[in-house]
């Protein structure tokens, strides 16, 4: 196999990817290319990078072995990667301070982002506050109902929150929304988007700023176990998390890629979020990619416990890795999700987020199938206390 | 002796074709005569299916009746990005019906039963024809009478394959140009572009207020020299005065939003009559140029 060098210089991993927008925004999205390109190769840039991923993030997350849990499992060990450890509780800080060093750079002093279950929101309000930039985040009313604490966390932080009430007012609403503002402002706003969907070059440079996470991986399992893990295993919504832990490994072929998608109430029902399971290629957001919608064309309104996996489309790289074989995508219900919750928490004393807790109800299940040593590395990508109103609900409490 | 119907569209197509690739299609053939006459084409937008299935090809009539040179018909979409919040409601309101490409394209069948002339360009999003496939697309739009495409986000660099199966069809792949387009790629997109060029007259989405005639006619200007086919400009036309005002710069002035208001505020029995009066309302205006 020769190195991995996608996406090629328009963006395509294959036949997907690539830059499906109106015209207003194709010089825009040039610009961004070409600042980005200069940028990822400016050691300055890079230094900065490096030092507020150490001093404000708190990296390198440590990698911490899942003992008890692993036991209780009876097959390979669980090791976790902990980017619930993060400043703000999860993966996607990586990502928003690379953007906003980028903006900054640009002289964008405004940035817009979308938000579903108001992770990437708050991410974006809070590197937004931390250099001094106005931030509009557009979420759908439904979202905004189901998730009011994040609200309340990011108009904390000085954020405009916009409600959304078109569509089906969730994750793929606020986007289309936040295209439109971008169109609309595009001279002094930079789009932070929040996972690796969207027109090239998004899907590379979220992907890039993303891939610290593999990138200590690989140091760290060699440090501590002196080899690398059997498997890695990651929740995938848009896919940023599983990307960032993924992509380093994309060539060492001895190790499996499990990404994980919501079944939501079961595959077979209409309310799931399993884009590569069961969605078609299509166009949307900018790319061309898998996604859930009917035989007409038009997209269809999806279903997770978790807000974050709840998105018809994915990362176009992802489809490519799913098309070429080097990556494999199962599909997680809502109850082993919420299974795999309850047991991280009484097993080993951590909370983890509903969409993380996929790839933990993954892990379960294939970790008795595997003698003990072998290693399953599972990219804990965000820490639950944001769900633990939906938890409650679903155990019939409300809080 | 009997013919068939098939036959006699066989008949039909055969000797229709060379018109089907030659500059006499009837995008072509409605600018030349509106050159000839030193007139500006009138092109209203309405959403197929909206409010309801019915009432389109209605619809399509009466603007032909009232002054309309070209109709622009919209494939509804569930997500439709560049559209403001009057275009994304009549989408809404068609996919309420389940109106998809595939009953769009019925609609022109119908309406090209009676009307030959008036040229039919789809616009719409790239998914729905993603879901057709290309060559079944163009295929059955041949079919159905349809003259020109313009698929928002198929911009120039990602529709290779695109123009290449409309062409073998005879069908226009018409694309936008925007204030943010730079020289280099006005250029590229002429070289692409068939029908008309479709002039987004702002930054911002369909149904916005704030059109700069003064930008416009210095970005129509600077167009016209690469720019050998007609140029529409749309986006922001809101009335009379902004239409005759477009009309004085370019070839065509396009204007949706405001017609889809007319069709959102008016009672079903006086829908046909109230878009009819503002459709020959702005007739009136672009003509007194």
């Amino acid at each position: 196999m020769s190195a991995y060098d996608l996406p090629n210089r328009n963006g395509h991993f294959g036949p997907y990817g690539g830059v499906f927008v109106a015209e207003t925004l194709i010089s825009a999205l040039e610009d961004l290319r070409e600042q980005y390109e200069y940028y990822r190769h400016d050691p300055d840039f890079q230094a900065e990078f490096a030092y507020e991923l150490k001093h404000y993030v708190g990296r390198p997350s440590p990698i911490y072995h899942a003992k008890r849990w692993s036991e209780h499992l009876g097959g390979a060990q669980i090791l976790l990667k902990r980017e619930d450890l993060n400043h703000t509780g999860a993966h996607k800080i990586n990502n928003t301070i690379g953007q906003a060093l980028l903006a900054r750079r640009m002289g964008k002093q405004r940035v817009i982002a979308e938000t579903g279950a108001g992770q990437h929101g708050v991410a974006t309000a809070t590197v937004a506050a931390r250099y001094g930039m106005e931030c509009v985040v557009y979420m759908g009313s439904e979202d905004i109902r189901r998730q009011a604490t994040n609200v309340y966390r990011m108009k904390l932080l000085g954020a405009t929150v916009v409600p959304v009430e078109s569509g089906s007012r969730t994750l793929k609403d606020a986007l289309n929304e936040a295209m439109r503002d971008w169109v609309t402002n595009v001279e002094n706003t930079f789009y932070i988007i929040g996972t690796v969907a969207g027109p090239h070059p998004y899907p590379m440079m979220v992907r890039d700023f993303q891939a610290i996470i593999g990138d200590e991986a690989k140091v760290q399992m060699q440090e501590d176990f002196n080899r690398q893990p059997d498997a890695l295993i990651a929740c995938v919504g848009g896919g940023s998390n599983a990307i960032g832990l993924f992509y380093p490994y994309i060539n060492d072929i001895n190790v499996r890629l499990i990404g994980v998608e919501a079944a939501g109430k079961g595959i077979d029902t209409n309310q799931h979020a399993a884009t590569l399971s069961m969605g078609k290629p299509g166009v949307l957001h900018g790319n061309r990619t898998y996604l859930i919608q009917d035989e007409n064309g038009q997209i269809i309104e999806t279903h997770s416990i978790s807000a974050g996996l709840d998105y018809p489309g994915v990362g176009p790289e992802h489809a490519w890795l799913k098309d070429c074989g080097r990556a494999e995508y199962v599909a997680i219900t809502d109850d082993e999700a919420l299974d795999a919750f309850h047991k991280l928490c009484r097993y080993e004393g951590i909370m983890p987020a509903l969409e993380s807790s996929h790839a933990l109800a993954y892990a379960a299940k294939y970790a008795p199938t595997l003698t003990k040593d072998k290693l399953l590395l599972v990219n804990l990508s965000g820490r639950g206390d944001k769900d633990m109103a939906t938890v409650a609900q679903m155990s019939g409490l409300t809080l | 002796m009997q013919i068939s119907l098939n036959g006699i569209k066989n008949l039909i197509k055969f000797f229709s074709s060379d018109d089907d690739t030659g500059s006499t299609n009837r995008i072509a053939k409605t600018f030349t005569a509106l050159q000839k006459q030193k007139r500006k084409a009138l092109i209203p937008f309405i959403t197929a299916g909206d409010p309801n299935p019915e009432i389109t090809v209605q619809l399509m009539n009466q603007l032909v009746q009232s002054g309309a040179d070209i109709i622009e018909l919209g494939v509804p979409f569930s997500d439709p990005m560049a559209d403001g919040p009057t275009i994304q409601r009549s989408s809404e309101r068609a996919l309420k019906h389940h109106v998809s490409l595939n009953d769009v394209l019925d609609m022109v069948a119908i309406f090209r039963k009676s009307d030959t002339n008036t040229p039919v360009v789809l616009m719409g999003y790239a998914n729905p024809i993603e879901a057709l496939g290309y060559e079944t697309f163009a295929a059955k739009a041949k079919d159905c009478g349809v003259d020109g495409v313009l698929i928002v986000d198929y911009p120039p660099e990602e529709s290779n394959e695109w123009v290449r199966c409309l062409d073998q069809h005879g069908i226009d792949t018409i694309f936008l140009l925007s204030p943010t387009t730079p020289q280099e790629r006005i250029r590229q997109v002429a070289g692409m572009a068939k029908g008309y060029i479709y002039y987004v007259s702002l930054k911002g989405v369909t149904g916005a207020s704030h059109l700069d005639l003064q930008d416009v006619s210095a970005m129509v200007g600077q167009l016209r020299n690469y720019i050998s086919i007609p140029i529409g400009v749309g986006f922001g036309i809101r009335d009379g005065a902004t239409a005759k005002a477009v009309a004085g710069l370019a070839d065509a002035v396009v204007v949706g939003s405001r017609i889809i208001e007319e069709i959102e505020k008016s009672p079903d029995a006086e829908l046909l009559s109230n878009v009819g009066d503002l459709l020959s309302a702005l007739r009136k205006a672009i003509d007194e140029n």
